[in-house]
């Protein structure tokens, strides 16, 4: 691994981003799901933030009963398809599954749950209870996967839902943010249209809440608002040189590589600069985009490190190069950016120590993986709302509720950016606290 | 290498494994390519009155992802003429003098079985195998196990066949019997000179639940057919020493019924046979699997010290007794290792739900306890737990004379109502019913 040549069409795209979560067969899945012990009070459910029943969806599977396995997964994940594929199942469900313990490959759970909902996708398997429809309309602010998650719940539950996304396309950063070696953008839209057409919501497109006289109209139109407008901007670090031609947010790069694919021209070196799971991500897809030399440059050491352990691995596969104990100091360049000056750091009782001496890697790229912003504008525009000593948002008194009872928020504006089943789960919830609170009126 | 060379009822055979009477020996081509591959004898695939065989023969279970754990089959006799069977019968003992050929044989009347056996016998047949266990189509002509499960019967036709027999005639039993040892005992008393068990066992392999009709389908109907392959050995196991402790009626055994492997038929043979005969494994697999039986059985002896395979028959039937005497002193428990559990709590559910609820649960950690004073020592607890040598059976009494029910019996020493402290269940511990209603 680690020798991609630089795409050249959509093909060679593809082949560069091979899925580390392939479809699975019948075959492989019935030989898969045999090897499920059943456990008692299962370890893998307790480690999924969703909770789904996974012994039962396998066993489902094994007596190829695929409708009853896909309903189980459903029942607790609206987006079980495209968390079967993204989810960081190496440190979640997987990671707990008793085989572990035993030195025993675990179940892959993520790939047969994938299987499963596959096939509900498409055969268009009916999803949705018959309930009464209730006379509400409610509102959600951002397709992504928190406010997927919550229009489905809120949907099944009989209220009338929109969705109004800033951008063109749904999914928000399942679709956008994940590496394409994950998950394909046909099968996330996929999904995300079974979805819409199970449960009838409507997604309006290029709608995005910019404004006060926005907010005013969702106030007026809606009993309840559902927030999940996930997070900003990658955050600047206030380097000198950032401005320079060839710098890129990491959450910017992923997003336009996915759009763009082969038609995104990667240089020849780039500096990466981060060591959590994006960094890992925006690194390894350059390495798959052609750049010869592709370098994650992070302040502390492995062990440090915030990424997933198989994270930085599936990096370094790609030949990705690492750069430990260095603090950026300066993005050089006159037009384009030319190079990175960093400064070398130590550990000293835990404590990050910057030192003198200084350190200068050559490259035509810098990609800062530094974390997003909060979506302050959007939160400002909403009367009422909240904020504890510590940025965090205060709650209302019911779940995911904010200050403004009207007004509820999940996922990566709520939690500050986890994975896409958080922000599934947690949406789920709030969905729960919207009808509780709809039902109190 | 040990010696595997067996002398079962006067048939000489280089080693105990035989292909039994089915379609893998319907042919002069097969038997060959066996014996070219080691396998030590074959019964030829029964002939007899003339038969027309269905399409869609064949019906199989599969557990999980393993497959053909059980299967049945719907097909008849031989539908080959004789006179082609006969002619490769000579062809393969021409070629393979050593390795000996049984002729397995069903017809009707007096007169059409002396005429088979003369003709089996003079095509060089080692010896005869007389098919009365057949559970499907032929019984319905009054054949097959319609002879094997009236044994006057049985005995009649044993000795219609030894009037002019040559070669030793081995009865093929059927377990679709009330007690099988009936039979083998009117085998005996017809002058047969050993017995092969068990035939198949008359079954409905499963539904077709979209079509509504059971496996194997023929053109929208089903029937039963004969259920073989590895889920039936233990039935066949227990009906093999039930038949090796005959005493004085006892005959030679051929053991068939689901062995795939060497241990199935080191198994067989601890338990009486002297040759195993083998079906459903070479359907499955093909005849090279010899290899590993072979090889398996070698090893085995090897370990053991044993030179001569002959030594091991019989050695496990004087420990298989009536349940009366099995001694009601032993008492083991079970112990959790709990360096190797992998806390998936099958144990627990398995005893709690299906057992004594003698494993407990604590907090904040996931290893399972067991609460000794509830394990009566069932071993359910260690066949669920997926990990070898996890839960062990640990003897827990003080090795007192041992006391078997037929011993207290015959003191006078039996619980006579549920209330006596004689009595097994008394002072066991039982939760309240309540207790089973899930409390949040």
């Amino acid at each position: 691994m680690g020798d991609f040549n630089q795409p050249e069409s959509k093909e060679d795209f593809l082949n560069n981003f091979q899925e580390v979560k392939p479809l699975m067969n019948s075959t492989e899945a019935l030989y898969e799901s045999a090897r499920c012990l059943f456990c008692y009070d299962a370890p893998c459910i307790t480690a999924c933030p969703t909770e789904i029943d996974i012994p039962l969806f396998i066993r489902q599977i094994n007596t190829n009963n695929i409708t009853g396995a896909s309903n189980t997964i459903y029942r607790s994940n609206w987006l079980g398809n495209i968390c079967g594929q993204v989810c960081p199942t190496e440190v979640l469900c997987e990671g707990a599954c008793v085989y572990n313990h035993q030195n025993v490959k675990p179940i892959e759970i993520g790939r047969l749950q994938s299987y499963a909902t596959a096939q509900a996708i498409k055969s268009g398997q009916k999803l949705k209870k018959d309930a009464k429809k209730l006379n509400q309309s409610v509102a959600v602010v951002g397709a992504g996967p928190a406010g997927l998650s919550a229009a489905c719940e809120l949907s099944n539950i009989g209220y009338d839902v929109t969705i109004l996304e800033a951008r063109s396309m749904p999914s928000g950063l399942a679709l956008h943010g994940v590496a394409p070696y994950k998950i394909t953008n046909e099968q996330v839209l996929a999904e995300v249209e079974y979805l819409k057409q199970q449960f009838g919501f409507t997604i309006e497109y290029n709608h995005p809440i910019a404004n006060s006289r926005d907010m005013a109209y969702l106030d007026d139109q809606f009993q309840a608002i559902f927030l999940g407008i996930g997070l900003g901007a990658t955050r600047s670090l206030k380097l000198p040189g950032e401005n320079l031609h060839g710098n890129w947010g990491a959450v910017e790069f992923i997003e336009t590589l996915k759009i763009s694919q082969h038609q995104l021209k990667v240089p020849q070196r780039v500096v990466v600069l981060g060591g959590g799971n994006t960094a890992m991500d925006a690194a390894s897809e350059c390495a798959r985009m052609g750049a010869k030399q592709v370098i994650l440059a992070y302040r502390k050491g492995l062990d440090q490190m915030g990424a997933y352990r198989f994270e930085y691995e599936m990096a370094k596969n790609a030949g990705v190069q690492s750069l430990w104990f260095v603090n950026p100091l300066e993005i050089l360049g006159s037009e384009r950016v030319e190079a990175v000056k960093f400064k070398k750091t130590r550990l000293e009782n835990d404590k990050l120590a910057i030192l003198d001496e200084e350190y200068t890697v050559p490259c035509d790229m810098v990609i800062r993986a530094t974390g997003q912003s909060k979506q302050v504008n959007v939160f400002s525009l909403v009367e009422g709302i909240q904020y504890e000593s510590d940025g965090g948002m205060s709650q209302g008194k019911l779940p995911f509720q904010t200050t403004n009872p009207k007004y509820f928020v999940a996922g990566d504006a709520f939690n500050g950016g986890l994975e896409v089943v958080n922000a599934v789960a947690e949406a789920k919830k709030a969905a729960v606290s919207i009808h509780q609170y709809l039902q109190d009126l | 290498m040990s010696n595997l060379k067996i002398n079962f009822a006067g048939i000489k055979s280089p080693n105990p494994f035989w292909l039994a009477s089915a379609p893998p020996t319907n042919s002069g081509y097969q038997v060959m390519k066996a014996f070219d591959m080691g396998w030590g004898g074959a019964v030829w695939k029964t002939m007899g009155v003339p038969v027309v065989n269905v399409s869609s023969r064949y019906g199989a279970i599969d557990y999980r992802d393993s497959r053909m754990v059980g299967f049945n089959n719907i097909e008849l006799i031989t539908d080959r003429p004789l006179k082609d069977n006969l002619k490769e019968i000579e062809a393969v003992k021409r070629r393979f003098p050593d390795n000996p050929i049984i002729g397995s044989l069903m017809v009707e009347s007096r007169e059409e079985w002396h005429q088979i056996v003369r003709d089996v016998e003079n095509a060089g047949v080692d010896g005869l195998e007389l098919n009365f266990g057949c559970p499907h189509g032929m019984c319905e002509r009054g054949m097959g196990s319609a002879v094997g499960q009236e044994p006057k019967l049985l005995e009649l036709i044993t000795s219609w066949v030894k009037e002019v027999a040559r070669t030793p005639v081995i009865v093929k039993l059927t377990p679709n019997i009330t007690d099988i040892t009936d039979a083998a005992r009117a085998a005996n008393q017809g002058g047969a000179d050993a017995i092969s068990l068990i035939n198949t066992i008359q079954s409905l392999m499963g539904v077709d639940i979209d079509r509504m009709v059971p496996y194997p389908v023929v053109d929208g109907k089903s029937t039963n057919g004969g259920y073989c392959g590895p889920a039936i050995k233990p039935i066949a196991l227990n009906m093999v020493r039930n038949c090796a402790q005959l005493g004085a009626e006892k005959l030679p055994i051929s053991g068939i019924g689901g062995i795939e492997n060497w241990r199935d038929a080191v198994e067989y043979l601890l338990l009486g046979a002297e040759t195993v005969q083998v079906c459903t494994a070479v359907m499955h697999y093909g005849f090279g699997i010899i290899r590993e039986l072979l090889s398996g059985l070698d090893d085995y002896l090897k370990n053991k010290n044993i030179h001569d395979v002959s030594e091991i028959v019989g050695k496990a039937v004087a420990n298989t007794t009536t349940w009366e005497n099995l001694n009601l002193n032993y008492q083991v428990v079970a112990a959790i290792d709990n360096s190797k559990c992998i806390q998936c709590q099958l144990c627990y559910t398995a005893c709690e739900d299906g057992a004594h609820q003698a494993i407990g649960l604590t907090e904040n950690n996931r290893i399972p306890y067991i609460i000794e004073e509830n394990c009566v020592g069932c071993n359910l607890c260690a066949i669920v737990c997926p990990v070898e040598d996890c839960i062990s059976m640990v003897r827990k009494d003080q090795g007192q004379t041992p006391e078997t029910w037929k011993d207290r019996l015959s003191a006078g020493n039996v619980p006579t109502s549920f209330n006596d402290p004689l009595a097994g269940g008394l002072g066991h511990h039982i939760p309240d019913p309540e207790d089973g209603i899930k409390k949040n």
